[in-house]
């Protein structure tokens, strides 16, 4: 075995190289996109190399004694630390809770880890732990355990959260980024790019008549009102995705790579929330790279798919869902998008961050 | 949306590249100036709504494709100063000079920071004082006023601490270079309507005149540039050159004159070299001798920069309209917008980035 895992390490590095060789991590290879891909890939996939992780799906399971265990653990350090709809602390309780519910998982338990900046506000502490444990217990997890460090003045920003999440699978179930099959149909909860719009309106001091709401929420009830629609849903819905960083486009992008199949979407039936789309127009940016921390995308079989819409519609969460797409055997691993000229154009995995244009 | 939904409706744009069909009897040359031009219709697929003897050529105004070398070498060795803040507009940050590119500078310590419009910057030295921070102040006429609003405000509240890398572009002297160019085979120019919007629209007619050549000043979505597209093909088959805009709701003959106003305060036309073109006489803006002050070339000492371009790089022959993006043998291979050899494939504005992201699928590459 280890002698097997050495020479596949050799063929990667061998392999005339995609992407240029980098000595240093760049912002980018944290945003989700390519470059983040490319870290997985290069460096942590050959290290850690099992078959689990391998499914680089947004959580882990595993069978321990005939129980089917999801885990998941996700670092939050967004900036501003308090955005409209939410905080830091929900923000935690919520990415992790979305992370094990995208596998079908009911979640259970939580872990908080604490990277706090000398200096750092007592009162605005306290404000992001009662947050965390009302989000906790709102999502009907518990938070278990906990650990505290406390980093030098300067060596950190503020405060930083980690949290691990634990939750059970139902027997039968099996979501994945590698199930989408051409024909099946891609659904979406709700309107884009309202968390990173939100985050960015705050961050840096711009203003919208109506302001801009992150639209940070845990997402597992609405999960388990789209898993009762039938008995047989577990063969139907074939995957579940957050589009968080990286927004729908990367999400996409992932599927459709790791199931070998094209994904042609249409622009115009594209949720967004006037406001958002006002924003990104001003800014340059394309809603569909836009972070989301409250909406899911599921991939469907087409048999099923008006039934599992409307259970989504039927939840608070889900009231804007909308059939965006559809998958195709052709174009595999990119995914498309008709325009509203009936055009149709690739929707690409960005290398880094998206940046405002000049003009 | 107000102002966007009507001019991305399929009935109007369908309409439009019928009319163009109709009215097309032969081949025509056309470029669009500006890169956002470009994305839109790459992104739109309007070229393929386009009747097969229309081709469009995509222009130089890409500020970021077209700033020198130097001047990206310059701010990644100033951004590395260790006393300097670098301010940029965030777009030229994955530009890659020589050996480096801001992101890179950024991740070896440098303090560069994105900034949406150029007073953040001032904002930025006025709260630290002890800090020189440094704004790399590049584009074409449309950043040219807040950018000079930048060095204005800083000299009004005497700030010693606040500079600017100018690099600064005109479109009109660059249609006439390209015009003037014996390889030129543009035959009609859809003008960039935010520059116009800011400068308005006589120096355009100048260039209708000197070279009867047929310009419309054009927006920025779908229907703007289909229908910009069918007033240029209906002076080419009428034989006729003159100046027309389509992008009324923004452009006025005058421009804005308070925004000329500013710039014409703090900056003065001088020579300018374009990054992929090479020196064009007149053709870019530098800081008056009254705002010398704030001028990072005089204030840093930089010392000698040996500057190099990829041999393989024909983003030269792609800024003029000479070659299309996919014609590069790199094009999607070697270069691409995680490993670009050249400025068009990184910025959003880029022609090379714009047929990557948006039509790799149907080009051969």
């Amino acid at each position: 075995m280890s002698t097997k895992t050495r020479a596949e390490i050799n063929v990667e590095l061998s392999c005339p190289a995609p992407l240029p060789a980098k000595d240093t991590i760049l912002l980018g290879h944290g945003s989700g996109g390519k470059l983040s891909a490319a870290l997985i890939r290069d460096v942590f996939l050959p290290a850690f190399q099992n078959p689990v992780l391998a499914r680089l799906d947004d959580q882990a399971i595993v069978n321990v004694n005939g129980q089917r265990l999801a885990i998941t653990t996700d670092s939050f350090v967004v900036k501003p630390l308090f955005f409209p709809g939410g905080d830091i602390g929900s923000l935690a309780v919520h990415g992790t809770v979305n992370d094990l519910a995208m596998g079908g998982a009911t979640p259970l338990f939580l872990s908080a880890a604490f990277i706090i900046e000398e200096g750092f506000s007592m009162e605005e502490l306290r404000r992001v732990v009662n947050s965390l444990q009302r989000a906790a217990a709102e999502a009907g997890v518990q938070i278990v355990t906990g650990d505290t460090k406390v980093v030098e003045k300067g060596k950190g920003d503020g405060l930083f959260i980690n949290t691990t999440g634990i939750g059970l699978v139902p027997d039968g179930l099996e979501l994945s980024a590698d199930r989408a099959l051409p024909g099946d149909k891609v659904l979406l909860s709700g309107s884009i790019g309202d968390h990173g719009i939100a985050i960015l309106a705050q961050r840096e001091g711009l203003e919208f008549e109506t302001q801009i709401e992150s639209d940070s929420a845990a997402l597992h009830t609405l999960v388990a009102e789209m898993l009762g629609v039938s008995s047989n849903v577990t063969h139907e819905i074939r995957c579940m995705r957050d589009p968080t960083r990286g927004g729908v486009s990367s999400t996409l992008n992932e599927i459709a790579q790791q199931s070998r199949v094209g994904i042609e979407l249409e622009e115009s039936s594209l949720p967004i929330h006037e406001q958002v789309r006002g924003a990104c127009e001003l800014l340059g940016l394309d809603p569909l790279y836009v972070a989301n921390e409250g909406k899911l995308i599921a991939i469907v079989a087409p048999e099923a798919a008006d039934a599992v819409l409307q259970a989504m519609r039927r939840h608070p969460l889900g009231a804007e869902a909308q059939i965006i797409g559809t998958v195709k055997k052709e174009n595999p691993g990119l995914v498309t998008m008709r325009t509203p000229l009936g055009t149709t154009r690739i929707v690409d995995m960005l290398s880094g961050d998206q940046l405002p244009r000049i003009c | 949306m107000k102002y966007l939904d009507e001019y991305r409706d399929q009935r109007i744009a369908l309409a439009l590249a019928a009319e163009i069909s109709q009215c097309t009897t032969r081949p025509w040359v056309l470029m669009e100036i500006c890169g956002g031009q470009t994305h839109t219709i790459m992104r739109y697929g309007i070229d393929e709504l386009l009747p097969r003897g229309i081709e469009l050529v995509h222009g130089p105004g890409c500020p970021v494709c077209v700033t020198p070398l130097e001047t990206v070498d310059k701010a990644i060795r100033l951004a590395l100063h260790p006393n300097v803040i670098l301010v940029s507009y965030g777009d030229m940050l994955r530009v890659p000079g020589s050996r480096s590119d801001l992101f890179r500078a950024k991740a070896q310590g440098a303090d560069v920071r994105i900034a949406y419009s150029p007073t953040e910057a001032v904002k930025i030295a006025r709260s630290n004082p002890e800090r020189k921070v440094v704004f790399l102040a590049i584009g074409f006429e449309t950043t040219a006023p807040a950018n000079a609003m930048a060095a204005w405000q800083a000299k009004r509240e005497g700030l010693t601490n606040f500079f600017m890398l100018v690099s600064h572009v005109l479109v009109p002297p660059a249609i006439r270079a390209l015009m003037a160019s014996s390889s030129n085979r543009v035959q009609a120019f859809i003008a960039p309507g935010h520059v116009c919007t800011v400068v308005g629209c006589k120096e355009y007619e100048d260039l209708v005149r000197d070279f009867r050549v047929p310009i419309v000043v054009g927006g920025f979505e779908p229907v703007d540039i289909l229908e910009a597209v069918l007033m240029l093909v209906r002076q080419l088959e009428a034989g006729e050159a003159k100046l027309e805009n389509q992008y009324v709701r923004s452009v006025s003959y005058q421009g804005n004159l308070p925004a000329q106003q500013i710039m014409a305060e703090v900056f003065e036309v001088s020579d300018q070299k374009w990054r992929g073109i090479g020196p064009i006489p007149q053709s870019g803006l530098r800081l008056r001798e009254e705002y010398a002050a704030y001028d990072a070339d005089r204030a840093f000492d930089l010392g000698e920069l040996a500057v190099d371009e990829p041999a393989e790089c024909i983003s030269a022959q792609v800024l003029q309209g000479l070659k299309k993006p996919t014609d590069c043998p790199a094009f999607g291979r070697r270069c691409t917008p995680e490993n670009p050899l050249g400025a068009p494939m990184v910025s959003n504005e880029g022609a090379c980035a714009a047929y990557y992201h948006y039509r790799r699928h149907s080009v051969a590459s």
